[in-house]
């Protein structure tokens, strides 16, 4: 237990920590503030442009979905990665709980995307016409937290296909993408065609961005509680996914000897 | 100058080869601009904007060119530099810059792929039909813009030269340019203070251009204005290329990566 608890701990901060691009500021910066600033204010001039909802609609849509730049792209390069650094035979060759591997993995991630959101919502305070009650903060903090990790746990599906694809921003890119366009982040669910709605719902940031934008906007935290749970149970479903299959092509690869195939 | 012109075309075709077979690149040249085709459809369906569906169509196409030639021409240097193609390509008779354009055109020119699928996206999936206004013009804004932004590519490409990081800057410059230049949301709607900004960037008038032969309108004020930022972008990365490479030489940076 005590083993699981370091693996989880110790190696989740030294995967985060071998991403070495990311411990630099000149990467930092332009990437995972820069890039989250010019999305929020592209997409609120969007809208403006498109008459379609107000700033708050498009600053809480992107501030939360920024989180992805951690959830989605950093769970992918940190899994997927593991085989372009030559590093996943040995780290697989050991003992060590596969749930805890993984997880930890996650940890750091959860906690860089609710830096970015935080980013993205100061940005969006300071530059746009977005301010929130203020009695709502705490529990917007909470529910963007909470977000933030349902999120991660889509990345960590990201991550695992990023082990059977060449290149793991084959996936991660599309999947970013995709986010912007079918979680509400910028069209309302109601505005899309039914299946592309449904697909929106089933994935996170979905639920956690109608339930920020309603306390952004005054609602109490016990009129939101369903679509938070549901947002928490989507991050579970997604990281229970990504379990099975990074097991499932572990067994795989070992009976195939293509673990370390590029 | 046949010289030239025969290496520029080699090394164009040699390039788009290359980018043809790179599954990544032509993913996202071609998935990332339908995502924002279809999102700029719901959302000017939503804001009941029907009559800018072939905007949002065109936009989408051309933010797609912005998009393949900053990462491109971005990247230009860290590729080589990660292939260790970097220093034979600088030690080579030719002058760097004669090499690296036709890379950073080739970046431009795949970014055909975007323009060509929002169009046929938006007509097929959407049933949004494509008249062009004025085909002609049309035909000559497109390889025009694309020459122009290998230009801007070369800038981009020479002032990252010295940049380790290059590709976290290529990351930041997509969404900003596309608001600056007008690309999908009309820079009227933006701050005095970014209109010289955008004057000044090539892919305002590009996109001009292209979207006045499309949709309607005079393109041939923003083609005159192509014509004189590029070759101003032209004496510019010049200048710049040739600066980093001895700057670089000097230092020994060459292949740091």
């Amino acid at each position: 237990m005590i083993n699981a608890a370091r693996v989880f701990g110790i190696g989740g901060v030294i995967s985060y920590r071998a991403l070495f691009n990311w411990q630099s500021p000149t990467y930092y910066v332009p990437t995972m503030l820069g890039h989250p600033l010019f999305q929020i204010l592209f997409f609120a001039y969007l809208g403006r442009f498109s008459h379609v909802r107000n700033d708050a609609f498009f600053v809480v849509g992107n501030a939360v979905q920024v989180s992805a730049m951690a959830g989605v792209y950093g769970m992918a390069m940190t899994i997927g990665g593991e085989r372009w650094t030559a590093t996943l035979s040995p780290l697989l060759a050991t003992p060590a709980n596969r749930l805890a591997l993984f997880l930890g993995r996650a940890l750091p991630q959860i906690v860089n995307g609710f830096v970015v959101s935080a980013f993205g919502f100061v940005s969006g305070w300071a530059l746009l016409d977005f301010h929130p009650k203020p009695s709502g903060l705490p529990a917007l903090t909470l529910v963007v937290a909470l977000t933030c990790a349902s999120c991660t746990g889509f990345g960590l599906v990201v991550g695992a296909l990023g082990l059977r694809f060449r290149d793991v921003f084959t996936i991660s890119n599309p999947a970013y993408f995709l986010m912007l366009l079918v979680c509400g982040v910028n069209i309302p669910l109601s505005a899309l065609p039914g299946w592309l709605a449904a697909i929106g719902r089933a994935l996170p940031l979905t639920h956690g961005i109608e339930a920020a934008r309603k306390l952004a906007d005054g609602t109490a935290f016990a009129d939101v509680q369903g679509l938070v749970a549901t947002e928490v149970a989507i991050g579970l479903a997604w990281a229970f996914l990504a379990y099975v299959m990074l097991r499932f092509f572990e067994e795989e690869s070992r009976r195939r000897a293509t673990l370390e195939l590029l | 100058m046949i010289r030239i012109l025969r290496l520029t075309w080699v090394g164009w075709l040699l390039n788009m080869k290359s980018l043809t077979r790179s599954g990544l690149f032509i993913f996202t040249s071609v998935i990332e601009p339908l995502i924002f085709a279809t999102l700029s459809y719901y959302l000017f369906k939503a804001g009941h904007r029907p009559g800018t569906l072939l905007y949002a169509s065109l936009s989408a196409g051309l933010m797609g060119i912005w998009t393949s030639t900053l990462f491109g021409s971005g990247g230009v240097i860290s590729w080589q530099r990660w292939q260790g193609t970097l220093e034979p390509t600088v030690a080579s008779p030719p002058p760097l810059m004669l090499v690296l354009f036709p890379l950073t055109l080739a970046t431009a020119s795949i970014g055909l792929y975007s323009l060509t699928a929002t169009l046929l996206w938006g007509r097929f999936v959407f049933g949004i039909p494509l008249h062009l206004a004025h085909p002609a013009t049309f035909a000559l804004s497109v390889p025009l813009m694309i020459v122009n932004l290998g230009a801007l590519g070369l800038v981009i490409g020479g002032g990252f030269i010295l940049y380790r990081n290059a590709n976290a800057l290529s990351n930041m410059l997509e969404f900003p340019v596309w608001l600056v230049t007008g690309a999908l949301v009309p820079l009227s709607l933006l701050p005095g203070w970014v209109h010289p900004l955008s004057w000044i960037l090539s892919p305002t008038w590009g996109f001009r251009a292209v979207r006045a032969a499309a949709i309607g309108g005079d393109a041939w004020p923003a083609l005159g204005m192509c014509v004189v930022l590029g070759v101003a972008y032209a004496f510019l990365a010049s200048y710049l290329v040739g600066l980093f490479e001895f700057r670089a030489r000097v230092r020994a940076t060459l292949s740091l990566t």
